[in-house]
């Protein structure tokens, strides 16, 4: 019997602990993992790529992925890129909530009713980007500086 | 960093899969937020793995407490690789030994039990913090 292995992408969230915007990243990612995209994708906590085995550092080779950071310091991403493999898109959650004309979240520990909403934003934005990487098959690319998002709230890693 | 030098840095592992990451981070918040907001700083473990200059300095001024959710210890290993001096390592599944009535449960939010438990574990760490700060005040025991 023929199987199809459908092909998974990894998002990778930044922890931003520090920040409510961090706090977006994480819920966002989890919804599109939980509940948006569950078959689709999968994750790794960042701090793997350091701290984890070769398996781990492997993870961005294995899979296209996106990268979501809640500012404009991008750990997730260059992160991913230095240890692992070039992300294929990078997300700014800070950029993404600018672009859409929404009020910065508030609340690092408990998000206020504009991180809320940002979470739904970053959420429905990382689902549709999932299936365009998905449809169009994207492949990992080797380690290549991550370009700048250009103020939309997402950029191009590799392959776009 | 003169003035800041007794001030702790706190790190939460950034566990996103699993409940005992959630009360790393909430027990973090807890120690950072209510428990000992002027002796603390909570540093976010992503600024370590990229070595952001500011966060690196920090912990390679300041004593650290780290607080882990599996046995990777990524925080703990993190801060060491940064150069810093880890002044006391804590894991969750550690504290959850010792209160088998507190199960975690759930990522995003957690249950009252969890959020139960890293009450306790931030207690725990206050008086560790306090300690430390003591440690680095007093004649001698300054940190490098």
């Amino acid at each position: 019997m023929l199987r199809v292995i459908q092909p998974k992408v990894g998002l990778v969230s930044c922890s931003g602990e520090e920040l409510a915007e961090g706090t977006v990243a994480r819920l966002a990612t989890l919804k599109v993992l939980h509940e948006l995209r569950p078959s689709l994708t999968v994750t790794i906590c960042l701090p793997l790529f350091l701290a984890g085995g070769e398996g781990d550092r492997e993870f961005a080779r294995h899979h296209p992925t996106i990268t979501v950071d809640g500012c404009d310091l991008r750990c997730a991403a260059c992160g991913t890129e230095k240890y692992s493999a070039r992300p294929a898109v990078t997300v700014v959650v800070n950029e993404l909530v600018d672009a859409a004309g929404l009020p910065r979240p508030r609340g690092r520990r408990a998000l206020d009713g504009a991180g809320r909403e940002a979470v739904d934003l970053v959420a429905g934005r990382l689902a549709r980007l999932v299936d365009g990487l998905v449809a169009g098959g994207q492949r990992p690319a080797p380690a290549a500086p991550v370009p700048g998002a250009g103020g939309t709230g997402e950029g191009p890693g590799a392959g776009r | 960093m003169t003035g800041e030098r007794t001030q702790v840095v706190v790190v939460p592992c950034s566990g996103i899969g699993k409940p005992y990451g959630t009360v790393s981070r909430e027990a973090a918040y807890e120690l950072c937020d209510d428990l000992r907001p002027g002796a603390t700083r909570l540093i976010s473990l992503a600024k370590l793995v990229t070595g952001e200059a500011e966060a690196s300095e920090r912990v390679r001024a300041c004593p650290a407490v780290t607080i882990d959710g599996c046995k990777l210890m990524c925080a703990s290993r993190l801060v060491t690789l940064s150069g810093g001096r880890v002044g006391h390592e804590v894991s969750v599944l550690e504290v959850y030994r010792r209160h088998k009535e507190l199960k975690p449960e759930g990522i995003e939010v957690l249950n009252e039990a969890g959020r139960a438990l890293a009450r306790v574990l931030a207690e725990e760490v206050a008086l560790v913090v306090d300690d430390l700060r003591r440690t680095a005040t007093s004649p001698g025991g300054g940190h490098a």
